[in-house]
């Protein structure tokens, strides 16, 4: 499979603190790729300079075949960004909300209102579509979000922890929806989480990153092997991460 | 450039449905409305004075009738508008997370700001032209004064150099919410600034004048130092915007003054002499004369704007 994401040595220093330090990640086209870490990692700052939101300190990145620096539009064209905190125009209800990102790409007309319909009953907020903003509940408000990232047709996604604030069902319907998206429309996932037990569940591959480095990556049966060895056949994610974690 | 309509035109949206625009409105045509209404009742009771004036349209603008002119009230409250459109541009977006959204979006990022900042010349416009149109309604309906060519030109050229005046304060306070993360600091700073520059420098520029080139009391005045004292006191409050709008618009809306210098000296024959000249400048003459301080107005708002931009394109976005 080809790769569509890499990275090279890539740094991105605040002051004399470290977030990301040499890292080198590759991406497959077409994976699910789960992106692990405890709070502070640097998976946040990675995603932010693999879209040219952040500027490297040091190192390379390409995605898509772009590098981010240089052509960060061309980059944002392609990959569907949910950040951690989103956020939405309070006055605006659903459909104005998911309008205004639709112009900001170029979107407008009959066209992109019956987009928005749709994607507004895939994520399940076919009801509230008339609803402000202001009076939306945390899920519902990440549920928007992500309508707003499937916009623009995006070939990547990066979700930076999409379930985080869902309650058990929307979790798992957000879960089921990435997976459909990959499945379907062939969309790489770079899904930054801590909810390992999901990320188990959907990811094709997993990387662990402790304090700006890349620790691990691979398969989770491969890490699981490196771990544990052949034998053991029962394990969770969070027993290797645990075991990853402990080391350092 | 798609970027750039999506943004401006959202902006002007918001402006235009906000309760602030609203109150903002409500405020400017209230005072309009008693601004011309004392201009032209003040108009009315010196007919004579009107009737020797060439441009009696124009007064309507710069007679302060009891309070002040319609003119006085824009260099002095003109900035409050360009302030509140901009003082929380950048970081009420940021606070509410929807800045990283927008910038994740395919645009370039200099979008947002040229976008914020245009919809907000463009509502500075709209203000600025209703105003001019209630006056000269009021001006037609109670003093019966026409406007003729030439005082609309230089109604137009004032209306151009107040936008600029305005969107000076716009640029500023849009700034400051680049620096500032907290809303109430950067209205705060907008304000504070606000005040400093229109208010204590022109008092400061007399201290400063009488400190360098004092004027002795004492002794014969010596008209030297005089002039020095004005030459100074007028370098230091040109720092001052209102001052160099004030300036600015001096000839262009009052064609019978010759300068925008505050004192003139000359003896008593001259004084005869000009007062038989007593002829209104022409239009070309007239901005002639206040050119360097357009130009001045011009290069101020837009070097702010220019640092807004950069200091936004340099800035790291998480949120
Ligand atoms: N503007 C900044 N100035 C200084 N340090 C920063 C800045 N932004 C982030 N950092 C630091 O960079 C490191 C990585 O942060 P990042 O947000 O990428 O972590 P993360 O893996 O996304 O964590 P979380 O799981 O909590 O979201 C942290 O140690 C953080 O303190
Ligand atoms: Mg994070």
């Amino acid at each position: 499979m080809d790769t569509i994401i890499e990275t090279v040595n890539l740094t991105r220093r605040y002051g004399r603190q470290t977030a990301v330090t040499g890292l080198n990640l590759q991406v497959k086209k077409g994976e699910i790729f789960g992106f692990l870490g405890p709070n502070g990692a640097g998976k946040t700052t990675t995603l932010l300079m693999l879209l040219g939101l952040s500027r490297p300190t040091e190192g390379t990145a390409t995605v898509c075949g772009l590098d981010p620096v240089r052509m960060a539009r061309e980059v944002k064209r392609l990959v569907g960004y949910l950040p951690e905190n989103v956020g939405f125009y309070r006055e605006m209800d659903a459909v104005q909300s998911l309008e205004y990102v639709a112009s900001l790409n170029g979107f407008e007309g009959a066209g992109a209102r019956k987009k928005i319909e749709e994607l507004l009953d895939l994520v399940g907020l076919g009801e509230e579509s008339g609803k402000k903003t202001a009076a939306f509940s945390r899920g519902m408000k990440q549920r928007l979000g992500v309508a707003e990232v499937l916009i623009k047709d995006p070939q990547v996604l990066f979700l930076d922890e999409p379930t985080l604030g869902l309650d058990p069902e929307g979790a798992v319907q957000l879960i089921n929806l990435i997976q459909t998206l990959n499945r379907e429309k062939g969309m790489t996932v770079l899904l930054s989480s801590h909810n390992l037990h999901q990320v188990q569940k959907i990811s094709h591959r997993v990387g662990i990153m402790i304090d700006g480095k890349l620790i691990a990556e691979g398969s989770i049966d491969s890490l699981a092997e490196e771990k544990f060895g052949l034998d053991q056949k029962e394990y969770s994610l969070e027993e290797i991460y645990m075991k990853y974690f402990q080391e350092v | 450039m798609q970027g750039l309509y999506a943004v401006f035109r959202k902006e002007l949206q918001d402006h235009l449905s906000s309760y602030r625009f609203v109150i903002l409105f409500a405020l400017i045509s209230m005072v309009s409305f008693i601004t011309s209404y004392m201009a032209a009742v003040h108009m009315r009771e010196n007919l004579e004075a009107l009737a020797s004036t060439r441009f009696p349209f124009l007064m309507l603008f710069s007679t302060p009738g009891a309070v002040f002119s319609m003119v006085q009230f824009v260099a002095f409250f003109g900035p409050l508008i360009g302030l509140i459109l901009g003082f929380d541009a950048i970081n009420r977006e940021r606070a509410q997370g929807t800045l990283i959204k927008v910038i994740s979006q395919p645009i370039y990022r200099d979008a947002v700001i040229n976008g914020k900042f245009l919809a907000g010349v463009a509502t500075i416009t709209l203000m600025l032209v209703a105003i001019v149109l209630v006056i000269s309604g009021f001006g037609l309906a109670l003093v019966g004064v026409v406007p003729g060519i030439e005082e609309i030109w230089r109604l137009f050229i004032y209306l151009v150099i107040s936008i600029f005046y305005i969107s000076f304060w716009l640029g500023l306070s849009i700034l400051f919410s680049i620096l500032f993360r907290s809303i109430a600091t950067s209205a705060l700073a907008s304000v504070a600034l606000w005040i400093f520059l229109s208010f204590f420098v022109s008092l400061g520029a007399e201290v400063v004048a009488n400190a360098v080139a004092p004027v002795d009391r004492q002794d014969e005045v010596r008209p030297e130092a005089v002039l020095e004292n004005a030459q100074v006191k007028e370098m230091v409050s040109l720092t001052s915007p209102m001052v160099l709008y004030t300036d600015a618009t001096a000839t262009i809306i009052d064609p019978m003054r010759k300068t925008t210098r505050s004192i003139i000296l000359m003896g008593p024959m001259e004084e005869l002499l000009s007062a038989r000249f007593q002829n209104p400048l022409s239009l070309g003459q007239s901005i002639i004369i206040v050119l360097p301080h357009i130009m001045a107005l011009m290069a101020i708002t837009l070097i702010c704007f220019s640092v807004s931009y950069l200091v936004f394109m340099l800035q790291e976005v998480r949120t």
